[in-house]
């Protein structure tokens, strides 16, 4: 009965996402406000209803019923609760209904906490985010039913949730990431408004931008999330391998990035106003580009979902719809001709658009490199591959130009600014930043000229805000004052860019000077790598709600001195019977070491053995979680919070007219 | 209409992208053409399967054959088997590469399902199938009587396979070797 | 027959999952081959895995690849000789770093080119922004005038 209800939900929200798409937008066009004002109303039924579906869905799962198709072949009665749960988004339907909740949830947000919104804008605004969610609830309705039945021959037992899955990773990982994702649709939404309202001005950049930050914060939590899921799971130490599906995410990431940069100068300054719609469109279109890639098979990875042309014909129809629309729409509409507002040669203006040149190349150098082997083999020249020597490559220098502008910024004016102010007010960072990045090095043998250059930009980012931070403070009256002169928005940038320059040293010194050593040992056997000593001690066999292993316990010293017990394991899953090894990892702020079982050699209890070191390696993900917090504090700025009830006369005229 | 016109210009980059993702739809990226194709065979010195002697890329020269890739731990092996064995019978030369098998056990595989092969070459530690690129069982070529790998299919090869994607390679083959 | 092709199929992959993590203790007779090992396995992609390079593959290809490798190396092989030969008989797709030559120089020139375009197009927006900042601005009438600083004290008043 559930399943049913589940799916005549999704009917019903899919229904109000077709009004909520068409109605407000004809209201808009005719000025009729009791149109308009359906919208909040309508985003709010189509949330309730795709709630209700997804929770008929989840509650499939968790009840083992194992009619519905969809938990027959991703869930099992041994499957712990939790697990249940997150397999309900660990495969391609289940999903895609994951995704149309979150973009009900982003609607309905719009709808709600947007009350200085004009309502001709949010009309519109919640029109398009129903308009993408035709697309999504169409496409599993169609094509991807989750409710499928499996009666009369309804199975006793499940197949498995793939046991790489069963993890606590799967439980965030994937939500966040669509949160991201499908939150960048709000300031596509906005944009789209903007062009079809025709008067572009830079308030449509006011609104958008805590939304934007927002969706960028939780997209690169979800990545981060993704990098260190990978680490800890998969058993070889690695974080990131520019994957298709990888890189699906990671381009709206960087386009994100550029978009949250440009958004700053256009509400600021009302610069650059129809370059950050494109942007804007250009975010969201990765994002379903991403969807695409994921689900159709054009591209090999081990992350996509079982894939199906046909699957990938409807999504192409639909990625062309939208993004081929919304791009007519700004051809036909955007401004040809620029503002006239100037800014000088050194100004913060200038260099935010240094940030968005080398995040729009990176973005576009990742889509060419991902889609290469596709063109390639579509040319009939034959089959090649790109992953990692080339992006590795490309993409790091790319950063490193980046940053001695990203140094400047924060202390640059907005219009005009004087190229020896900054540098007589950076000359102390920039100096300090040399001598850190020829020393640090030093500690760790053999010296390293990345690290050396890696060490010396994070420096020179640190000390620049740090001096920046400690001059507001000085020139306030009292040290209480300066702290509280310091703006949200300010504040975010702080800590952002804070993130930004640990994750720069993180992944140069992991890349750099991380050791591994494959071994063959024995209990009571002592390897050593990079100054700890690995004592085996013992194997024992171990058990689990779903799944037997062995387990090898490790002492592992340092200078004679105990720093950590570790105990990997090999599992069989019962289910299945696959067997997968599960790393042993001794995380710290400046070290992880990581021990991971092979198979057995030979039979007098020798195991092969996978030894890491892995300094600094935890700054990646930190410096990520630091970047979140940033995008997030930013969008406490009480400017956001503040104009309620403001009217815009233009449309007072329009709404009273019709 | 010059600035006008330059807007435009995403929308163009998008359609270009657009295509190629259209055209991407109906490839297949797994798929891995063998790069031995118009190279000649290489060389080898390896035993027989069952019988003593060792055989090398000359024994294979000299007609047009299809070289199958098979083992025993290979369950798709068992189900292209007997199609194979009908090839045979119709006079098409197979002959067999036992990658990286047990002797014994190929040898009692053939006892038990029938031997459709001419002869087999006993490649235990797989270096042929390295040579010729083989990632996986079971995998078929073809090769012209000069001893040039003129076509490789991954996979079983069932009728349909043979029907259309060997059979006319295999035809044409055979009248390039007669009018020789 | 799709039955069947869809059956054979998964069988084909099943008895390449990475079921099992191996871990193969090779020793070298000179750590310097060991750092080229540990780049090359990340080099070299397994021809039938699903987007894996040969160092994180459990596929029975991937470990022959890997003997391979620290065979060839033992040997005395330059990483250009294994690449050359591993290419000869698994195509360019084996290489995860593409070569220089032919389609894949497009690649490599990509990131240049985009980014000397992008710079252009910088260059030129930032010339024609300052320089119409040399034309003035116009001065408001004293109406004007008024009305901007009856704006300017509404505004401090509400912040």
């Amino acid at each position: 009965m559930m399943p049913e209800i589940g799916h005549f939900a999704l009917i019903i929200a899919f229904c109000l996402t077709l009004l909520l798409a068409t109605v407000p937008a004809w209201g808009a066009w005719r000025g009729n406000a009791v149109a308009m004002a359906l919208a909040p109303t309508l985003a709010v039924g189509v949330l309730v209803f795709v709630g209700i579906s997804f929770g008929c869905l989840a509650s499939a799962f968790l009840q083992d019923d194992f009619s519905v198709a969809l938990v027959a072949s991703h869930s099992n009665t041994l499957l712990p609760p939790m697990y249940k749960f997150a397999a309900v988004w660990g495969n391609h339907e289940g999903s895609l209904v994951l995704w149309a909740l979150i973009l009900a949830m982003w609607t309905a947000a719009v709808a709600l906490f947007s009350p200085q919104l004009p309502l001709l804008v949010l009309s519109r605004v919640l029109s398009v985010m129903g308009a993408i969610g035709i697309g999504f609830l169409s496409f599993s309705l169609v094509t991807s039913n989750p409710f499928a039945r499996l009666l009369p021959n309804t199975p006793v037992e499940g197949g498995d949730l793939n046991p790489l899955l069963q993890d606590p990773g799967l439980i965030i990982h994937p939500p966040l990431l669509y949160m991201g994702y499908v939150g960048f649709s709000v300031a596509f939404a906005f944009a789209i408004a903007a062009l079809l309202g025709g008067r572009l001005d830079a308030s449509w950049a006011r609104w958008s931008r805590p939304w934007t930050n927002v969706a960028w914060g939780f997209l690169s939590l979800g990545i981060m999330l993704g990098s260190w899921w990978a680490y800890y799971e998969l058993g070889w130490g690695g974080w990131w391998f520019w994957d298709p599906v990888e890189n699906a995410s990671f381009m709206p990431w960087l386009a994100g990035t550029a978009l949250i940069h440009s958004l700053a100068a256009t509400d600021k300054r009302g610069l650059f106003k129809s370059w950050t719609v494109l942007l804007a469109i250009f975010a969201f279109s990765l994002s379903l580009l991403g969807t695409f890639l994921v689900r159709s098979g054009v591209l090999t990875s081990v992350h996509a979902f079982a894939t199906d042309p046909a699957r990938g014909m409807f999504i192409l129809v639909f990625l062309a719809l939208v993004v081929g629309g919304s791009l007519t729409l700004y051809a036909l509409r955007a401004p040809a001709v620029s503002s006239r507002v100037t800014f000088g040669w050194a100004s913060r203006e200038s260099l935010l658009l240094v940030n968005n040149v080398v995040f729009l190349v990176a973005t576009l150098t990742v889509l060419f490199g991902t889609l290469f082997p596709l063109i390639v083999d579509g040319l009939g020249m034959g089959k090649v591959s790109v992953g990692p020597p080339y992006f590795n490559a490309v993409f790091v220098p790319l950063m490193a130009l980046l940053v001695p502008f990203m140094g400047i910024g924060p202390v640059s004016r907005w219009k005009h600014d004087d190229v020896s102010r900054w540098r007589s007010e950076l000359v102390v960072p920039a100096l300090a930043a040399v001598v850190c990045g020829v020393t640090f090095p030093l500690l760790h043998a053999p010296y390293n000229i990345w690290v050396a250059l890696a060490v010396l930009m994070s420096a020179w980012l640190v000390l620049g805000l740090v001096q920046d931070v400690w001059r507001r403070l000085r020139n306030a009256s009292s040290a209480a004052r300066g702290l509280a002169r310091l703006t949200p928005g300010y504040c975010g940038m702080l800590i952002a860019h804070l993130g930004f320059a640990a994750c720069v040293t993180g992944v140069v010194a992991t890349s750099q000077y991380s050791a591994e050593r494959d071994l063959k040992m024995s209990p009571g056997n002592t390897q050593t790598l990079a100054g700890y000593d690995f004592r085996f001690v013992e194997v024992v066999k171990v058990r689990g709600p779903n799944f037997a292993a062995d387990e090898a316990r490790f002492e592992v010293s340092r200078d004679g001195v105990v720093v950590a017990n570790m105990s990997p394991q090999k599992r069989r899953y019962l289910a299945t019977g696959s067997v997968m090894t599960e790393a042993a990892i001794d995380p710290g702020l400046f070290r992880d070491i990581y021990v991971a079982m092979g198979e057995p050699i030979g039979s007098d209890g020798a195991w092969a053995m996978r030894l890491h070191y892995k300094p600094l390696v935890r700054w990646m993900w930190l410096g990520a979680i630091f970047m979140a917090v940033g995008a997030f504090t930013s969008v406490l700025d009480k400017r956001y919070r503040r104009q309620r009830g403001a009217v815009y006369a233009g449309d007072e005229a329009t709404l009273h007219g019709a | 209409m010059g600035p006008r016109l330059k807007l435009f210009l995403p929308l163009f980059l998008f359609a270009m992208l657009a295509i190629t993702l259209f055209r991407g739809l109906s490839l297949d990226p797994a798929e891995m053409p063998s790069a031995l194709i118009d190279r000649p065979l290489p060389a080898f010195n390896l035993p027989q399967l069952g019988l003593p002697g060792l055989l090398s890329e000359q024994d294979i020269e000299g007609q047009v054959s299809l070289l199958n890739v098979w083992a025993t731990w290979c369950i798709a092996c068992r189900v292209e088997h007997p199609y194979l064995q009908q090839l045979s019978d119709q006079g098409v030369v197979i002959v067999g590469i036992n990658y990286k098998d047990n002797d014994a056990a190929a040898e009692r595989w053939l006892e038990e399902l029938g031997n459709p092969y001419r002869f087999n070459i006993a490649d235990n530690d797989g270096t042929l199938g390295l040579d010729l690129g083989v990632y996986g069982a079971p995998e078929t070529y073809l090769v012209d009587s000069a001893g040039v790998i003129r076509y490789r299919h991954v996979g079983v090869v069932d009728e349909t396979v043979w029907n259309t994607l060997l059979e006319p390679a295999y035809q044409e083959l055979i009248e390039e070797g007669e009018t020789q | 027959m799709k039955a069947i092709t869809l059956l054979v199929t998964v069988m084909l992959v099943i008895s390449a999952q990475p079921a099992l993590t191996l871990i193969e203790t090779y020793d070298f007779s000179n750590p310097e081959l060991e750092v080229r090992y540990q780049n090359l396995t990340e080099e070299l992609r397994c021809p039938k895995c699903q987007n894996q390079n040969i160092a994180d593959s459990n596929a029975p290809i991937a470990q022959d690849l890997r003997r391979l490798l620290h065979q060839q190396l033992e040997e005395g092989a330059s990483n250009d000789e294994i690449l050359d030969y591993m290419v000869a008989r698994y195509g360019e797709f084996v290489r995860y770093r593409p070569s220089f030559g032919g389609a894949s120089i497009v690649l490599w020139m990509a990131p240049a080119l985009l980014l000397l375009a992008a710079a252009g197009v910088l260059l030129i927006t930032l010339r024609s922004k300052s320089k119409s900042n040399s034309d003035g601005v116009a001065s408001l009438s004293a109406e004007e005038q008024l009305k901007l600083e009856s704006l300017l004290n509404k505004a401090e008043q509400d912040s």
